[in-house]
């Protein structure tokens, strides 16, 4: 036997010692404070989802959808709002979807290392980060008066895109690195031009992210609310009841986000449930604009031909 | 046919990677219809000069070269070079196997997709071009029936065989190998050696490797880089047994690398 065999006895082995007992204790204290924090986060949600709903019961009916504003916004329901929400958000997001992920695939796939690709990248990241706020006086001034646009649809869906496209372009170059450079080089080397690289193996690999990239700004583009107030909203505008195209391009509108602003805070006597129902209608167009998109992504990863 | 030129012949070839130099002054012949080995340690731009070969490095960023590369006795870097058609003719096989992630089949017929018009494509031509290069990798009779099965669920050594049958379609002269067993087991790397000798003569073949044993089991001629520069090149047998110059000597002796 060895010296220091000798002086730690054979069954005294492998036993906790003081500072193992500490990091299991430790490791156990982590992982419920993480287990608490993520309850944390879909808690508050749900409650949230749960109370506005609750709230919202008494008008929340397929009519609420479908009417228009009634008695000056105290009454009715809230089609023009939600036409013009779909109006802008599909309108904005025909632009900057594209736009973005042709400049993203660019940008990652064909642009050297050099200094210009350097600066617009900076300038992508940064444009991400700038508050809506400033996009919408932006719009006001490139769209409503220098484009001479005036306040319109057209104005204010422009706007959107010019604040969702820089958020696409960062969602889709990183979906485009997540490729691995190995299918790349398989291509190459059978001698695939870069399209053909991009077309048969970049895109459909890369296709559910950029999806997922490009929803997220549907949500984003239908809740913000300076940006078009700025530029194209309106508190009212009379249309038909369930009409399907109310509205012209170089028009105003309305739209879910302003109009749950106006009777929320704006319009007395309304009644209580109206403004918690624009909020659930404006959350499930989201979640169904969602749903749609997780649909679309399985179809995709099953078709991966395309 | 006695002049006829030799697959791949450098003059003078240094490549840098931005400011870090990678290969320095490498002016080699590889011969036709031989199987040339690659080694020397990591770092010393084996991967490199093999990319050189189908000019497939100027896609991997900044990159400038200088020297002359000519295959088949053609210089590369003439103006009326088509990289698709350099690419068609000197494939690659790379480290880890990268099939798509596909059927066997497409992954077979790729290239064939990309190379020809749409409707010269006949589900008859490609269904003999997949026959045919599965059956020159031995894989035709494993993979038959599992032809509409996922590329990347294959066994890794059938998935490197594929790799090597997607080139066939195009009808390649040289095949480049980069470290082609290191991922493989004992028997997928002898699988992978003996269809290196069975493909010899109909192909030139040039492979990178760590094994040095490899090298001296498969290849007829040897190449020992260092640093981005050639040490030595010659005959196999001879550079193992009599290597001209000592810093080969102590590579193949296990001293470093
Ligand atoms: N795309 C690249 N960009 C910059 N440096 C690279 C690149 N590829 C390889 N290198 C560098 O070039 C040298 C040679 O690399 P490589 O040819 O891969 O060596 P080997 O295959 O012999 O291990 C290494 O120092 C490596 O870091
Ligand atoms: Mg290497």
């Amino acid at each position: 036997m060895t010296q220091d065999a000798a002086s730690s006895p054979a069954r005294n082995r492998f036993v906790k010692t003081s500072l193992v007992v500490r990091k299991e204790f430790a490791e156990q204290l982590a992982k419920a404070v993480f287990f608490l924090m993520s309850v944390a986060m879909v808690a508050p949600l749900l409650a949230i989802v749960a109370y506005l709903v609750w709230r919202a019961w008494p008008v929340l009916s397929w009519n609420f959808v479908v009417d228009v504003p009634r008695r000056g916004m105290t009454d009715g329901g809230i089609w023009p709002a939600f036409i013009g929400t779909l109006y802008l958000v599909g309108i904005s997001l025909a632009v900057s979807a594209p736009t973005g992920v042709l400049a993203a695939v660019y940008l990652n796939e064909y642009a050297k290392e050099n200094w210009l690709n350097r600066i617009v990248n900076l300038a992508v990241i940064n444009l991400a980060g700038v508050p809506s706020i400033v996009h919408a006086l932006f719009g006001l001034g490139a769209f409503v008066y220098a484009a001479r646009f005036g306040y319109s649809i057209l104005s204010a869906s422009l706007t959107l895109a010019i604040m969702t496209l820089p958020v696409i372009i960062a969602s889709t170059r990183e979906a485009l690195a997540a490729v691995p450079a190995s299918f790349r080089e398989a291509c190459w080397n059978v001698g695939a031009t870069r399209w053909q690289t991009i077309r048969a193996v970049v895109l459909p690999n890369s296709i559910s992210g950029i999806l997922t990239g490009v929803i997220l700004q549907v949500s984003r583009a239908a809740g913000e609310t300076a940006p078009i107030m700025f530029t194209g909203a309106v508190f009212f505008k009379a249309v038909e009841k369930g009409q399907l195209l109310p509205y012209r391009l170089d028009e105003q509108c309305m739209a879910l986000s302003m109009h749950l602003y106006t009777v929320a805070t704006q319009v007395p006597n309304v009644k209580e449930s109206i403004p918690y129902a624009t909020a659930v209608v404006l959350l499930g167009t989201v979640l169904a604009v969602n749903a749609a998109a997780i649909a679309l992504r399985v179809w995709l990863r099953n078709h991966k031909k395309w | 046919m006695k002049t006829r030129a030799p697959a791949i012949e450098t003059r003078d070839l240094s490549l840098w990677y931005g400011g870090f130099q990678a290969l320095d002054g490498v002016s080699i012949v590889v011969k036709r219809g031989l199987i040339t080995s690659l080694i020397g340690p990591s770092g010393c731009g084996k991967t490199t000069l093999l990319r050189c070969f189908n000019r497939v490095n100027e896609r991997y960023g900044c990159v400038s070269t200088k020297g002359e590369i000519e295959v088949l006795g053609k210089n590369i870097y003439d103006h009326d070079v088509s990289l698709v058609e350099l690419r068609k003719a000197v494939g690659m096989v790379f480290q880890r196997p990268n099939p798509l992630p596909l059927s066997v089949y497409e992954n077979v017929v790729f290239g064939l997709r990309l190379h020809t018009p749409r409707i010269r494509l006949r589900r008859s031509t490609l269904d003999e071009a997949v026959e045919k290069a599965l059956s020159e990798v031995g894989l035709f009779r494993e993979l038959k029936d599992k032809l509409d099965f996922k590329a990347t669920s294959l066994l890794l050594e059938q998935q490197q065989k594929l790799c090597l049958a997607r080139l066939l379609p195009l009808k390649p002269e040289i095949i480049l190998m980069d470290e082609p067993c290191s991922a493989l087991d004992v028997d997928g790397t002898r699988a992978i050696e003996e269809l290196m000798l069975g493909l010899r003569e109909k192909y030139t073949i040039v492979i990178v490797t760590h094994n040095m044993a490899q090298a001296r089991r498969v290849s007829d001629e040897c190449i020992f880089m260092l640093l981005g520069e050639v040490v030595e090149h010659s005959r196999t047998a001879d550079l193992f047994l009599a290597p001209q110059h000592h810093k080969t000597a102590e590579y193949i002796e296990g001293r470093y690398g």
